[in-house]
């Protein structure tokens, strides 16, 4: 089969605050349409990371918004966008153990502190954005090392 | 793509084209076509979860036959413990190595006893392999073909662990061989299966370069031959068998009670939860736990597909046998394991080649032309009603937009799709049947 020239594909998975019991299938979906799209398993693995800790970052943190995949023959780009409540400092949000989680969500084994770093440390890029009262975008990008190049 | 062996088929003649089995495939990987099921050799792991599914009895599992022992001067049986569930409480262990020995072998050799050992060697391995977690356990090839198959991102996560298969396989030949003086290549080993995917695990091994054992039968072969030849009184003792431990692996935690309290584990069973917890470790979560230990059959290999009783009632017969196995057993069965690893080497035990991703779910070989069928399937999923009825032969709308873009079926499959196209066409016919021609006088239509 002979391939096309540049094509893109561009996919959004909705994802609605404190829905605990759907969390984790936009990152499940993600990573199927990575497997059928034949990414390497160890990039997908990344990717499949980053959307899982950014849905989950959504779920617990936001007033609900949407994971947007896109991929072409070069990258996988994954932005989680929000609308709301935003971040007020975003260095203190990348610490490592730095969490404002509820002790609700806490005693579910979430809010460790580890979601937004552990995305930086699955992408090759990484951008966090955020305006308070406005919204947040975390844009994660995993690059795809062609064979040969 | 390469074919893979499997070992289960169709019966075509028994199947009706039901959509029964194309619903609880794992890997969705059967597709009714022209009234049969068809069987995707890629991305079939050989769970046997179709051969449970079909009431038609149209799903077999193909196994070697006592013919095939005929090919050897000595065999050895190497029956999983999940055997020993499969018989009432009137007979007991060594009865059934009576029953094997009857039926044509020479010499029995308990794949229980290989679960010691492997016991101890993964509980050394989890030791010295602090990275990654959770390791998942290699014991169940299905599970294995499924990370495969659909979670190769977890394939650094097996457990490099010979079965207990292969490990028993290994020292019953070298016994017999040097006690006995028979040339390798005339000893024959046959596995006594309760499932389909150790079935293909013989005839086709996962990760060990050389296969020890020769062939596999399944337990519903032979079950009959091996019911006739008990309750005569006549008892045989095994090469090796193992503690109540070892047998203890055929039931659902049992490895994990096996390997003991200072794993911090996790058992899962039924391959249908086994991909759900896959889920989790696949997205970076269970990075607690040390080991999983996960078998795809409910229950455990006591609820394997090639055997004939009930899961449940076999699950309690089979912690019956374990527990009729006494403590003091326990003890030899340890010491012996822990002599035959000093003998062999611990490396021994290991899985010796490398685990690879199998294809089979991709749209298309190119990255470019798989976006392009991603980005058409999208579109075709979303005009399709959402039903999952599988009256087109696809288990869910969804894969069946999968096949149209790889070009194994077409849109008018779906009967929701082919009555909307009817509908048009016949208000099309309706329209032009209405026209008037120039020739015509005007039809008052009002």
């Amino acid at each position: 089969m002979t391939c096309t020239d540049e094509p893109v594909l561009e996919m959004e998975f909705a994802v609605a605050r404190h829905d605990f019991a759907a969390a984790g299938e936009a990152a499940s979906r993600v990573k199927q349409v990575l497997r059928q799209l034949g990414i390497a398993s160890h990039l997908a693995r990344r990717a499949a990371v980053a959307a899982y800790e950014a849905e989950m970052n959504l779920v617990i943190h936001s007033h609900g918004g949407k994971i947007v995949l896109r991929v072409d023959s070069e990258r996988i780009t994954l932005a989680a966008r929000d609308s709301g409540p935003g971040i007020p400092d975003t260095e203190l949000a990348m610490r490592e153990g730095y969490s404002t989680a509820s002790d609700e969500v806490r005693e579910m084994g979430f809010g460790a502190g580890m979601g937004l770093p552990n995305i930086r440390r699955c992408s090759d890029c990484f951008e966090i954005d955020s305006t308070v009262g406005r919204g947040t975008t975390v844009t994660a990008v995993v690059n795809i090392a062609r064979p040969g190049s | 793509m390469e074919s893979r062996f499997h070992s289960v088929k169709l019966l075509e003649d028994k199947c009706k084209g039901c959509t029964n089995c194309i619903k609880r495939c794992p890997t969705e990987a059967i597709r009714v076509r022209e009234g049969k099921a068809v069987i995707n050799a890629a991305r079939c792991i050989d769970c046997g979860e179709c051969v449970r599914t079909c009431e038609n009895h149209a799903k077999a599992i193909i196994a070697n036959s006592l013919e095939d022992l005929k090919e050897f001067d000595y065999n050895i049986a190497l029956p999983a413990p999940a055997l020993y569930s499969q018989i009432g409480k009137a007979s007991g262990p060594d009865e059934v190595v009576w029953a094997l020995k009857c039926i044509g072998f020479d010499a029995v050799c308990d794949v229980s006893f290989g679960a010691d050992i492997i016991t101890e060697c993964t509980r050394r391995y989890i030791r010295r392999t602090p990275q990654p977690r959770p390791l998942i356990s290699s014991a169940c090839p299905a599970v294995v073909r499924l990370v495969q198959v659909r979670f190769p991102g977890l394939i650094p996560h097996l457990a490099r662990m010979e079965s207990p298969m292969y490990a028993a396989a290994r020292i019953a030949r070298a016994r017999v061989g040097a006690e006995l003086g028979i040339a390798d290549d005339r000893i024959g080993v046959f596995f006594i299966s309760p499932c389909a995917a150790k079935v293909t695990a013989v005839i086709s091994p996962l990760g060990s370069e050389k296969s020890y054992v020769n062939g596999a039968l399944a337990v519903s072969d032979i079950y009959g031959q091996l019911m006739a030849n008990l309750g005569c009184g006549g008892s045989a003792r095994p090469i090796f068998r193992g503690s109540g431990l070892g047998f203890g692996w055929a039931v659902d935690d049992g490895e994990l009670r096996a390997l003991g309290d200072n794993v911090k584990a996790l058992a899962v069973d039924g391959i249908h939860n086994v991909i759900g917890v896959l889920e989790e470790a696949d997205s970076g979560r269970l990075q607690r736990v040390d080991y999983i230990e996960a078998l795809a059959c409910q229950t455990g290999c006591v609820g394997g597909p090639a055997n004939v009783e009930n899961p449940f009632v076999a699950r309690v017969r089979m912690q019956n046998v374990s527990a009729g196995i006494n403590s003091e057993a326990l003890r030899d069965a340890r010491s012996v394991a822990l002599d035959i690893i000093e003998e062999f080497g611990e490396d021994a035990f290991g899985m010796h080649e490398l685990i690879q991703p199998l294809a089979g779910m991709e749209l298309a070989e190119c990255l470019e032309s798989a976006i392009a069928r991603m980005g058409e399937l999208e579109k075709i999923v979303a005009e399709l009603p959402g039903l999952d009825c599988g009256a087109c032969g696809s288990p869910t709308c969804r894969t069946h937009a999968e096949d149209v873009v790889c070009g194994q079926a077409s849109e008018t499959d779906c009967v929701f799709k082919l009555r909307e196209r009817m509908q048009r066409m016949a208000e099309d016919l309706l329209r032009l049947a209405r026209m008037d021609l120039p020739s015509m006088a005007r039809r008052d239509d009002k």
